[in-house]
């Protein structure tokens, strides 16, 4: 009983250490790093990979086409403009023969098919960002590092914006940095190609498509994909904050149930609207805002129709029918929907009890 | 400002129910600056409801004044001078060492990285282990180290050592004494260890549903509680002085418990000690779960 007076003695013994004093934070750049720690390998290698299997795809294809094209050409089935009948393929010569309309109509293939050679880690993105939302706020109190977190002098606040920005902003930008860097790969791959056949890659690909143009598009994108998107995400941090347990279940069941339920009664028309408006409007802007494009619906894309099948693709006019979005106001009442919902996540991360 | 916090911890009247069980009652007691105070109760007693609403976690009625703030609304200014382990092995597991000492670093003003590398000096710890690579003992150690190097002035754990072998948790209690505590900094800490943390503590206080039964300085429960070993013939003469608690022991010895009793009458009794405050819990404690 009297050992707490040798507790006493003992710190008087001690120098006091000086108080230190208190150093400068960077919070948000902390927290930002912290998400990206955690969710490295969905943030940066889950777009890399499977940028990296898109072009192994390709480059199987391209030798499965070569080879199929030299049996073809060695039984003499190949043929040129009826008349030239060559030895292998040679590029070199189909561009001799291209005049400028054609030059033209292949810039705009080129271009939309690099394009779509940098779309499976856009894809990706999605599916990472649907489950890292849903997982971030209902992980740490599963684990019960929220305890942690919460020993912390970081406001709930911060930490579910953080959450918000590195889903938002973070995970698209590093996808759409993969998905550019497996462009130009798709070039080089395809550059080699053209060499093999005596074309040349400069005037045939580099010239003729317009590689950078389509790298601007695709992070021209991040604003509207982060706008788009905060519905779904302020749906999911909500669930993620809110649910004891499976709140992939919940997240996914209360919305389908919802609309089950207005299809059912008809309950739109006395709004004088259909049910698929209900879908349209709500169900897909929970669940399915994460994935890039889906907003292609709402879209002006007048400037974007092609008016015969070979049409060169107009950077400036997908740009145009891009930010048209934002003149719209789905999207702005989706992301006010949003925010409220990141507002309600923020409460429930300040307030829930986890017992 | 200082002059007018004397108290650490002032709570009035503090009720928090969950379902239909009351497990804040009507609690009240005060920590001043300087003290390691355990809050000690059987299970299902709500010390760790009382630590929560310390820490600002939970939402409950009453009054309480932590540092000065109120723990509900003012729990992010707070938090830069209290600081908690809530619970054994609660760090991340995906998180690396140096993570969590570069995280803490830059979002705490008060951390001192340097301190907490030097607390690490001479562990298993190394910069890139993952928490989940740690036993359960290594991964007290590092918490252990991240919170003795923030520069807090309160201090709360509940049950920290839960779980660890007899080596980590005499390590973990002599660190906090030897490396962290002093006069301006005030310790509150929970456990059902109650024998290990007794020699540390400077204060203790006794919960039981809800309401703090007991709460005194170590060293004026000496004054107050004392033991005999009553010898068989003289247990009738030491019932009447009513004891608190008696056990009999082999060989026809029985220990009894007094509280405020006169120290010559006791004396006379047989052999006098200062309790343990594990006797001393369980006799208060009697009866809780029948």
């Amino acid at each position: 009983m009297n050992t707490s007076v040798d507790a006493m003695a003992l710190d008087a013994d001690r120098p006091r250490a000086p108080r230190a004093a208190p150093h400068a934070t960077h919070k948000l750049k902390l927290l930002l790093r912290r998400e990206f720690w955690e969710h490295k390998g969905g943030f940066l290698w889950a777009p890399v990979w499977a940028g990296g299997i898109s072009l192994v795809l390709t480059l199987m294809a391209l030798i499965f086409g070569e080879v199929a094209a030299r049996r073809a050409a060695a039984s003499g089935k190949l043929q040129i403009d009826g008349d030239v009948m060559i030895n292998g393929l040679d590029l070199g010569m189909i561009t001799s023969k291209m005049d400028a309309e054609d030059l033209r109509k292949l810039a705009g293939g080129i271009d939309l098919s690099m394009l779509s050679s940098s779309m499976w880690p856009l894809i990706v993105l999605g599916f990472v960002v649907f489950f890292y939302c849903l997982g971030s706020l209902y992980d740490e109190r599963k684990d019960r590092s929220v305890l942690f977190w919460k020993s912390l002098p970081v406001s709930d606040r911060d930490t579910v914006l953080s959450k918000a920005a590195s889903a938002l902003l973070v995970a698209p930008t590093l996808a759409i940095g993969a998905a550019i860097a497996t462009m130009f790969a798709f070039l080089l791959l395809l550059s080699v190609f053209v060499l093999l056949h005596n074309g040349n890659p400069i005037q045939l690909l580099w010239g003729a498509g317009n590689p950078l143009a389509n790298a601007g598009l695709m992070l021209a994108a991040i604003p509207v994909y982060a706008l788009w998107a905060l519905p779904t995400v302020g749906w999911l941090l909500l669930c993620s904050a809110w649910s004891r347990s499976k709140p992939f279940l919940w997240a996914i069941v209360i919305p389908l149930f919802a609309g089950i339920f207005i299809t059912w009664f008809d309950v739109m028309n006395l709004f004088d609207l259909e049910s698929g408006w209900f879908w349209k409007n709500v169900v897909a802007r929970l669940l399915g805002g994460v994935f890039p494009g889906t907003w292609i619906d709402v879209a002006n894309t007048d400037g974007l129709r092609f008016k015969t099948p070979g049409d060169m693709f107009g950077h400036l006019d997908a740009l145009k029918a891009m930010y048209s979005v934002l003149a719209t106001t789905q999207l702005w009442i989706g992301a006010a929907a949003g925010i409220a919902m990141i507002t309600g996540a923020i409460r429930l991360r300040r307030w829930r009890d986890e017992g | 400002m200082s002059a007018v916090i004397n108290n650490v911890v002032s709570a009035r009247g503090l009720r928090k129910g969950y379902k239909n069980k009351l497990a804040l009652n009507g609690t009240d007691f005060d920590i001043p600056v300087g003290r390691i105070v355990g809050l000690i109760g059987p299970n299902g007693a709500g010390k760790t409801t009382a630590l929560k609403a310390i820490l600002g976690l939970i939402p409950f009625d009453g009054q309480l004044a932590v540092l000065g703030k109120d723990p509900r609304t003012q729990r992010d200014e707070l938090m830069n001078d209290v600081c908690f382990i809530a619970d054994v092995a609660v760090l991340p597991r995906w998180m690396k060492v140096k993570e969590a000492i570069e995280f803490v670093a830059g979002v705490h003003p008060r951390f001192d990285a340097a301190k907490c590398r030097r607390f690490l000096e001479g562990t298993q710890l190394t910069p890139g282990l993952r928490v989940r690579e740690m036993s359960k003992g290594m991964i007290v150690q590092l918490h252990l180290a991240l919170v003795m190097a923030i520069d807090a002035k309160l201090l709360v754990l509940d049950e920290p050592t839960l779980g660890l072998d007899i080596l980590y948790r005499k390590q973990f209690y002599q660190r906090l004494l030897e490396d962290y505590f002093d006069e301006e900094k005030t310790i509150l800490v929970t456990t059902h260890q109650v024998e290990e943390i007794e020699h540390i503590l400077t204060d203790v206080m006794f919960i039981r549903d809800g309401k703090i039964v007991l709460n005194a300085p170590m060293d004026e429960l000496g004054n107050r509680y004392a033991e005999v070993l009553v010898n068989a013939d003289k247990l009738d003469a030491a019932r009447g002085l009513k004891p608190i608690d008696e056990r009999a022991l082999p060989f026809g010895k029985t220990v009894m418990l007094f509280d405020g009793a006169n120290p010559g009458q006791l004396a006379l009794l047989g052999e006098t000690r200062t309790p343990g405050l594990a006797d001393l819990f369980v006799a208060t404690m009697k009866g809780t779960y029948a």
